[in-house]
């Protein structure tokens, strides 16, 4: 049971080729650090992963999860979670009603649903702010928010783009630690982009460096 | 992964091809084959250039010809000079947001009810007047053209009024984009005057994104018919008028020139463009060496001061105007040189009350009808470019500008032919469907920004927590969205009920709206009664936009993101 990458290789909309072709294993509870160089398509790496890849985008090569190929699939039904730089908290919607977003459908019942949501805001530091707008949340509590509402949804792997860049150096330490002990208690495999080296240390983790393809 | 969406963009594609552009197209053979000597119902079915001699030879052509151009032009350039130095002006002091709000009453107004209005204000015996009689010792109106006058000057005003805010809007969206603050501080540092740097570095930066809604400007004060039916002058009238006239003329013969004269306007816009383009490119050379001599010296500063203080004077016209027509409309005893009604009376609303009453329903159903049908259009169109993951091909932007940039005489004549052969002319269904060709690139062009301003990472967001398309659409987007689909859909509103020709035309005359009612009456002596019909025509897209204003107000009362400044 893993994240298995096969020979994956990314070219943009002209055609060009982003990296080396990839093989990768990320085995369940392991969180596998991106680096290289910026525009080598860390990110995009990531989308192809997700699904999110804008159009034009070309992804060859194998994506299976769990032993599942979802490298055709929608991205609402690869069951990968994502965290970006920002917490993308939808503006419409509750404290609780962001994290009900994406709690899936067998857990049944109002109460069932509300009681597994705020228990889920506890654990994040949020007990009692379900019917808070979002927009009340500080930096901290955003991502914090923003990491339940992922971790509620069942993912099987969860991708991090640069999820503590854009948080003040004091909350940084935090966040990572809360993030990576609730990846580790899901036991799913994760993989993160990161310009930070502290990220990369803290995961103790594998380390994937993402090269420009050779020209010949 | 392209496949995505392509139902839904198949739909769409085929819908805004048969529904928007095929009637537009249509219309244009058939007026283009009467132009050519073809129309066997008058029994001319050989190709040939007389329908064109037979134009030429019209009464008045040739002054008509020389009013559209006169007017036209300047209307635009004037307009865009003063929105310039407006926006030069007063752009370091006012918000976006802010400057929008001042403006939403001008575009919202429909152009006939503020023509009415600023005939109210201009005539001889109208406002202006009035408030100089006192100090002149008028105890009459004084004997000058100062509506319809022959040069067609209150018409340009008219235009004006109407076309100064909607460039500055356009102007103040643009610069959105640019770094204006920090680009005007570097100039000045380099020791250029306020103006200077907006001439040699804004303005350059701005003009393509605006270059289009400046062709939409020009296109319609070339061809504008329900305002210049009440400003321009009467005999002979703008080109665009004398056109609607023939064809709607007793001898159905002249039909055949009208056609000439419909493609011709077509000829005229092409040409406003072309010259605008080949200005562009001249700007760009002498731009070039003027930028390149690096001169310091020139001072723009009473120049913009100039257009600023015009444009204040434009906008208090407008204001007077509207009120005017309220003010007609509850007047009963109104000498001439009072400023304010002697009695005032309800009457005009009680004794027209079946005539509008029965033009209010009409215009509110065909406000409702192509309101929904445009917004629900827009919605699938931008749905299916997200489902796509892919941004708009020029060949699309065209399509959604070509039917502003296009007279509407050219080709409204001809569909109505081809509605006859169909048998819907003169339904309501031909109206909707001939309003839907202008109320729908509106809306769209409203929708569109605020649509792609969504972030991507919110939508990819929901997906990775498992929303498909359908529930991210519902359950995201529009929500997110509530406040810009709703103000589209004022704006839709404001351009169903100021639609005049399409009304006339397809309605085949027997659909009463409030707008060809006002076109009508305001020939008549009523102004009170007139004043009924215009202020209503106001009062429609008025209440849109609050709806528009007040209905996410309340709804997202409690969301900080959605009542910010951020979305429009």
């Amino acid at each position: 049971m893993s994240l298995d990458l096969t020979s994956l290789t990314l070219r943009t909309p002209n055609g060009e080729l982003l990296f080396a072709p990839q093989t990768l294993s990320v085995p369940l509870g392991d969180v596998v650090t991106v680096m290289g160089p910026s525009g080598v398509g860390k990110s995009t790496l990531l989308d192809a992963i997700g699904g999110h890849l804008a159009h034009g985008f070309g992804c060859s090569g194998s994506i299976k999860l769990n032993g599942r190929e979802i490298s055709t699939l929608p991205a609402e039904t690869r069951q990968v979670g994502v965290m970006f730089q920002d917490a993308h908290l939808f503006p419409h919607l509750s404290v609780g009603d962001n994290l009900a977003f994406g709690l899936p459908s067998h857990i049944k019942g109002r109460a069932m649903r509300r009681s597994t949501v705020e228990a889920a805001l506890k654990q994040a530091g949020l007990a009692g702010r379900y019917d808070d707008d979002s927009a009340a949340l500080s930096g901290g509590q955003r991502a914090r928010a923003a990491l339940m509402r992922t971790l509620l949804a069942e993912p099987e792997a969860v991708l991090l783009d640069e999820p503590f860049s854009k948080l003040d150096s004091s909350l940084r330490d935090e966040i990572r630690h809360f993030t990576f002990s609730h990846i580790a208690a899901r036991g799913i495999p994760a993989l993160m982009v990161t310009h930070d080296e502290a990220d990369a240390h803290v995961t103790g983790g594998r380390c994937l460096a993402l090269k420009k393809p050779e020209r010949d | 992964m392209n496949t995505d969406g392509r139902y839904l963009r198949l739909t769409v594609l085929s819908i805004v091809g048969f529904g928007l552009m095929l009637p537009i197209f249509l219309g244009f053979w058939q007026t283009g084959r009467a132009a050519f000597g073809l129309f066997p119902a008058l029994g001319r079915d050989t190709l040939s250039l007389a329908p064109w001699r037979e134009l030429v030879m019209l009464p008045g052509f040739g002054t008509s010809l020389k009013l559209t151009l006169v007017t036209g032009v300047s209307a635009t350039v004037l307009s865009l000079l003063l929105a310039t130095g407006f926006c030069a002006a007063v752009h370091s002091r006012v918000t976006p947001g802010a400057g929008a709000r001042m403006l939403t009453p001008f575009l919202a107004i429909p152009h006939a009810a503020l023509a009415v209005g600023l005939a109210f204000v201009l005539a001889p015996s109208g406002w202006i007047a009035r408030g100089l009689a006192p100090f002149v010792g008028w105890d009459r109106p004084p004997d000058l053209a100062t509506v319809n006058d022959t040069w067609g000057l209150a018409l340009i005003v008219g235009l004006m009024i109407k076309e100064v805010p909607f460039l500055l809007l356009v102007i103040l969206s643009a610069l959105t984009q640019i770094p204006v603050a920090k680009h005007v501080s570097a100039g000045r540092a380099l020791g250029y005057g306020r103006g200077v740097v907006w001439i040699k570095i804004i303005m350059p930066q701005v003009w393509p994104m605006i270059r289009l809604p400046v062709w939409v400007v020009l296109a319609y004060a070339l061809s504008v018919v329900d305002v210049a039916m009440i400003l321009g002058p009467s005999n002979p009238p703008t080109l665009a008028v004398a056109i609607t006239r023939w064809f709607n003329a007793p001898d159905p013969g002249q039909i055949v020139p009208a056609s000439a004269g419909a493609i011709l306007q077509v000829l005229i816009i092409a040409l406003g463009i072309a010259v605008f383009m080949l200005g562009e490119r001249l700007m760009r050379r002498i731009g070039r060496w003027w930028l390149r001599r690096g001169g310091r010296g020139l001072s723009t500063e009473p120049g913009l001061h100039l257009a600023s203080v015009i444009t204040v004077i434009l906008m208090a016209i407008g204001m007077l105007a509207m009120l005017s027509l309220l003010i007609w409309s509850l007047a009963w005893r109104w000498p001439f040189p009072q400023f304010l009604p002697e009695s005032w009376s309800l009457r005009s609303w009680l004794n027209s009350a079946s005539g509008w009453q029965h033009a209010l329903s009409n215009t509110v159903f065909l406000a409702i009808t192509t309101t929904m049908l445009s917004v629900a259009l827009a919605i699938a169109w931008l749905e299916g470019e997200d489902r796509a993951r892919r941004g708009r091909a020029a060949w699309a932007e065209a399509l959604i500008y070509l039917p502003l940039v296009i007279p509407q005489i050219g080709f409204l004549y001809g569909l109505n032919i081809a509605f006859l052969k169909i048998g819907i002319s003169g339904d309501m269904t031909a109206v909707i469907w001939a309003q839907a060709l202008f109320v729908f690139p509106y809306v769209m062009i409203a929708l569109s920004d605020p649509w792609r301003a969504l972030n991507r990472r919110t939508l990819d967001s929901a997906a990775a927590l498992g929303a498909g398309p359908f529930k991210r659409l519902v359950k995201i987007k529009l929500p997110i969205l509530l406040r810009p689909i709703l103000t589209a859909t004022a704006i839709g509103v404001a351009v169903s009920v100021a639609q005049y020709l399409p009304t006339l035309f397809m309605g085949a005359g027997r659909i009463a709206t409030l707008t060809t009612e006002a076109v009508t009456l305001s020939s008549g002596s009523d102004r009170r009664v007139t004043g009924v019909y215009a202020a209503l025509q106001i009062m429609l897209p008025f209440v849109a936009y609050l709806a528009a204003f007040l209905i996410p107000a309340f709804r997202h009362c409690n969301r900080r993101d959605l009542t910010g400044a951020t979305q429009t």
